[in-house]
């Protein structure tokens, strides 16, 4: 395998080996904090330091890591760099992250972070395993803003909390669709959005 | 010299010793960085928390929305609401004469826990789960135009898995309920953690707290309330539900606020 670049593992992962819509890894948190386009965003930065210094932590320690307990190595790591974060945002976004607080601890069980930890980290230097964690989680924010961004438009009319679309409520004539704001509908627009990435690179089709 | 130095990563990596010595150091290097951050960010997560509180207060009392900035909060905390110093049982708004703590100082949720400050729940099964509740406690008065009008009391309890704690404002009649917000609880997220739901909390306006008889007649109840004063349970959480209720019951009731209600009650509309 040749030498990966900076510029290729932090964009590869976002369209081409995207870790949602390809990889099909970490939907499940995907479902819950997208209801609001807010929480989206706070999630995904949080996502994006956690993967990327979780990375280059693995990394940096990758050749003292005994193999029979890497996972738990990675794990701890992880889960330290969640714990940090959380605080973080409890110090700084506090009634932003209230609603997802729950969520942001989950991110130590997102399969994305620990996949690249065991997949990338423990085999390339801190550097570019640093960019490779920023890539995917990219890759998962983009899907996670896309998410956040059509649920709280149509779901509740609104935008990072401005209405857009004036509902019937308020005098305006939008009806707002109460399924967007379900956790189902996460799912419907995800499978959406990997038939439109698919119909648009046909060569992610998996053939069976 | 590569030998020396792959000797010592063989140890790390190949033997069980050095297995265990790699676990202490990385349990040792993660546990301070998590308590470092946990120590530097208290300060400002505790000034986020105290904002928090009050915003939610003002929203029980329909002062402010949700959106409200830290600085709005504040302000209209500063203006329209009083703190006082209540004595529980008899109703009493003290000073500083007649308490040898200091009042700045004083923190409820910490007396209930004193055990030489903290007095028994009565009756015991009032509150499931909590035996000891605090001597004095802050009530807010509303004020407008220099008039009392409203109430906003602190209320907490046991639910599911957690101690919701959240403040109720009544009207300055005593009677009518203003509004209810929960600014702490760890119930389950889309079930009992729907007492958050504005919707909701939406239910409790306007409703009716005590019945002809005197005693507290607001609560929840199962499936859909049809009087003044029931409020719908929430589904999915039964165990939630009748937690809210226990609460409302008890500080709302003569061992809670009842006392304090009954003296500070307007005795006629606009008085």
């Amino acid at each position: 395998m040749a030498e990966p670049k900076i510029k290729d593992v932090l964009i590869e992962p976002v369209f081409n080996n995207n870790p949602i819509a390809l990889q099909v890894l970490g939907i499940c948190s995907a479902l819950a904090v997208t209801t609001k386009l807010e929480t989206s965003i706070i999630m995904s930065v949080a996502v994006i330091a956690v993967t990327g210094c979780s990375n280059a932590a693995v990394s940096l320690v990758r050749k003292f890591i005994p193999s029979s307990i890497r996972i738990i190595v990675q794990m701890t790591i992880i889960a330290s760099l969640v714990i940090v974060v959380d605080q973080v945002l409890q110090a700084v976004a506090y009634e932003q992250t209230k609603s997802i607080s729950v969520f942001v601890g989950l991110i130590i069980t997102n399969c994305i972070v620990m996949g690249r930890a065991e997949a990338f980290a423990m085999k390339n230097p801190p550097l570019i395993s640093f960019f490779d964690g920023v890539g995917n989680a990219m890759g998962y924010s983009v899907i996670l803003i896309l998410l956040g961004f059509v649920r709280e438009l149509f779901g509740s009319g609104k935008l990072l909390g401005f209405p857009v679309l004036p509902l019937t409520t308020d005098g305006g004539w939008y009806v707002p669709n109460g399924l967007l704001l379900l956790p189902p509908s996460a799912f419907f627009l995800i499978g959406a959005l990997i038939w439109l990435l698919r119909t648009w690179k046909p060569e992610q089709i998996e053939h069976d | 010299m590569p030998q020396p130095e792959r000797s010592w990563y063989m140890f790390l990596r190949e033997t069980a010793p050095g297995a265990f010595l790699v676990a202490a150091v990385l349990c040792i290097v993660c546990s301070v960085l998590v308590a470092g951050a946990a120590v530097i960010l208290k300060p400002a997560q505790e000034a986020n928390k105290l904002v928090f509180k009050q915003k939610n207060a003002l929203m029980a009392a329909g002062l402010v929305e949700g959106d409200a900035s830290p600085d709005a909060v504040k302000k209209v905390f500063a203006d329209s609401v009083e703190k006082q110093l209540v004595d529980i049982s008899t109703g009493e708004v003290v000073t500083a004469d007649d308490v040898k703590f200091k009042i700045d100082d004083y923190d409820p949720s910490q007396a209930a826990k004193d055990p030489k400050l903290g007095e028994p729940v009565s009756p015991p099964a009032a509150l499931p789960g909590i035996q000891k509740r605090e001597p004095y406690t802050f009530v807010y008065e509303i004020t407008k135009d220099g008039k009392p009008d409203g109430f906003i009391f602190p209320i907490y309890g046991k639910g599911l898995w957690s101690t919701l704690r959240g403040y109720l404002a009544i009207e300055a009649d005593g009677q009518t309920v203003r509004g209810i917000t929960f600014y702490e609880h760890a119930e389950t997220p889309g079930l009992g953690g729907e007492v958050d739901n504005p919707g909701w909390k939406a239910l409790w306006d306007d409703k009716k707290v005590y019945g002809e008889d005197g005693k507290v007649e607001l609560g929840v109840v199962k499936g859909q309330g049809s009087d003044e004063y029931s409020v719908d349970g929430l589904s999915g959480a039964t165990i939630t539900s009748r937690g809210v209720d226990n609460m409302v019951k008890y500080w709302l009731g003569p061992e809670g606020f009842g006392k304090y209600i009954e003296k500070h009650r307007a005795t006629s509309p606009g008085a």
